[in-house]
């Protein structure tokens, strides 16, 4: 069976399609055939962080409107062959999404594939319904400020009201909290809400904490998900997520303070 | 009843049963002279004829029925109905009335002439022998209760009290005719006793509202700040007023 998760936020910025490139990626190098598909018809961007922006002949659009097959519009990843990446188109807007077409599109994808990611549009309307409507599985991406996690509160409402298994009365869509460019610097500094904050309002399972860092800048400018530097910090807890939602247990990181240890030797607060 | 019965948006089958509650008005005979009641039927609706248009309303007998008066029920349902009424319910009435009712297609309510109306019509000595009784709701099981946490943008109604097992999220919205409980954070908006019951209240173990109100009296953020933060408190109605107060 194949499984649909759906990256989400409500808030634009805050690192949908960085995590959905780099959790499709994630999932592919663990050796399940992933496909993921870009919603945000009119401001596309994840070819770009894919780095095959230059390949897009086809997108989802000519799909729906049957002006191409899937096949011809997947296209494959160069540097893992079972990840595909499913692009949206530039020219138009959300309003040529339909749910048929989509609910066609993501069937017709489920026969190949074991993971399918619906990298969201920022909002609430059509496009972005239209990512989380099939989804079996969401991913709240959430930074630590107070408009990002009401927005996600209200997406978490809408995904438990307004989503295919909502409606149909079946299990309800599984949840889990991404919480992206975490600076324990600027927690401490006030700046930014902590994670305890964070689930304390929203409530929710922690898959993973993020941590803001310059990796995912330089991944995203030269077209590599960033969890394949391994090195980076970002990298690291992007594997570390998708470990965790294929069932290893891994304990949290990037919580604590990188200076925590001189912190405690000296004894300041 | 099921947890957002009213948030979500279903695709039904063709047909689906669901439990839902009516105000009707209750039509109380104390006489059973037919001449006289359409007298007094005509008088009251000119008092509010939109309001008593087509309104549906159920006859209670049982006064009638205890001063053993007889009366005929299809006479006096076409009685009621010449006046613009439609009758869809009789509660109080004895076999044979039930028994007409049934032929009439009019639904006959045994639950409802439990000894504790009787006595308010025995009380009610100095009434009019005619009159339209408070609204008599068809009581099920009207309260409503939520497991999960309320998010931002929700709107939970009950139509009896709202019990809710998890947070209120800022910016959801919840609704009771009756009294609120909320076993854990209430960062949204809760209002209790919105068809205008003073007696309601709410609970909560951390009031972080936007807005509170029982029955359209209301307290937005910056009245309650200040207020007990971080315990169990319960507010109340007191002389229009609402009063916050700590459970410990």
């Amino acid at each position: 069976m194949a499984r649909i998760i759906v990256v989400t936020s409500g808030k634009g910025g805050v690192g949908k399609t960085t995590t959905s490139a780099a959790i499709s990626m994630g999932l592919a190098k663990k050796g399940h055939k992933t496909v993921v598909i870009d919603f945000d018809v009119g401001l596309r961007n994840l070819d770009l962080i894919m780095g095959c922006e230059r390949r897009v002949v086809y997108d989802i659009i000519n799909v729906i409107n049957g002006e191409a097959t899937l096949h011809q519009a997947l296209i494959k990843d160069k540097n893992c062959n079972l990840l595909s990446i499913l692009p949206a188109s530039q020219t138009r807007n959300k309003d040529a999404l339909t749910q048929e077409g989509i609910g066609k599109i993501l069937e017709e994808l489920a026969k190949e594939f074991k993971y399918i990611v619906c990298d969201s549009p920022a909002g609430i309307e059509k496009g972005a319904h239209l990512a989380m409507y099939f989804a079996d599985d969401a991913f709240i991406v959430t930074n630590p400020e107070v408009s990002s996690v009401r927005d996600s509160d209200r997406i978490l409402g809408l995904l438990a009201s307004k989503s295919r298994r909502a409606e149909q009365n079946a299990e309800p869509i599984k949840e889990y909290l991404l919480l992206s460019r975490y600076s324990q610097e600027r927690v401490r500094s006030k700046e930014m809400l902590s994670l305890d904050d964070v689930q304390e309002i929203l409530s929710l399972d922690l898959l993973g904490v993020i941590p803001e860092s310059k990796s995912v800048l330089l991944a995203s400018n030269s077209g590599i998900p960033v969890i394949l530097d391994e090195k980076s910090d970002a990298g690291q807890a992007y594997a570390d997520i998708v470990a965790r939602y294929l069932g290893e247990k891994k304990p949290h990181r990037f919580i604590d303070d990188k200076k925590g240890f001189f912190r405690k030797l000296f004894g300041g607060k | 009843m099921t947890i957002n019965a009213r948030s979500k948006s279903h695709s039904p089958p063709a047909v689906e049963f669901k439990s839902s509650t009516f105000s009707v008005p209750v039509l109380s005979l104390t006489n059973n002279d037919l001449v006289i009641i359409e007298k007094l039927l005509d008088e009251k609706i000119k008092l509010a004829p939109e309001f008593f248009k087509h309104s549906p309303i159920v006859v209670d007998l049982s006064d009638v029925n205890k001063k053993e008066l007889f009366i005929n029920f299809g006479d006096l349902v076409a009685c009621i109905r010449k006046s613009g009424l439609f009758v869809i319910g009789v509660r109080g009435g004895n076999e044979q009335q039930n028994l007409e009712a049934i032929t009439l297609g009019i639904p006959v309510n045994t639950s409802q002439s439990n000894p504790e109306t009787k006595i308010d019509y025995t009380k009610s000595s100095t009434r009019t022998p005619l009159q339209v009784d408070d609204e008599l709701t068809f009581h099920d099981s009207n309260n409503v209760i939520i497991t999960k946490p309320i998010r931002s943008g929700q709107r939970i109604y009950s139509h009896g009290d709202l019990i809710v097992l998890a947070q209120v999220g800022a910016g959801a919205e919840i609704l009771a005719e009756g009294n609120i409980h909320v076993y854990g954070s209430l960062r949204g908006r809760a209002l209790a006793g919105v068809q205008g019951n003073t007696e309601a209240r709410i609970f909560c173990l951390n009031l972080q509202a936007e807005l509170i109100s029982i029955a359209g009296n209301y307290k937005i953020s910056d009245d309650i700040q200040g207020a007990i933060a971080n315990a169990p408190i319960q507010i109340y109605l007191q002389k229009n007023t609402l009063v916050i107060k700590s459970l410990v």
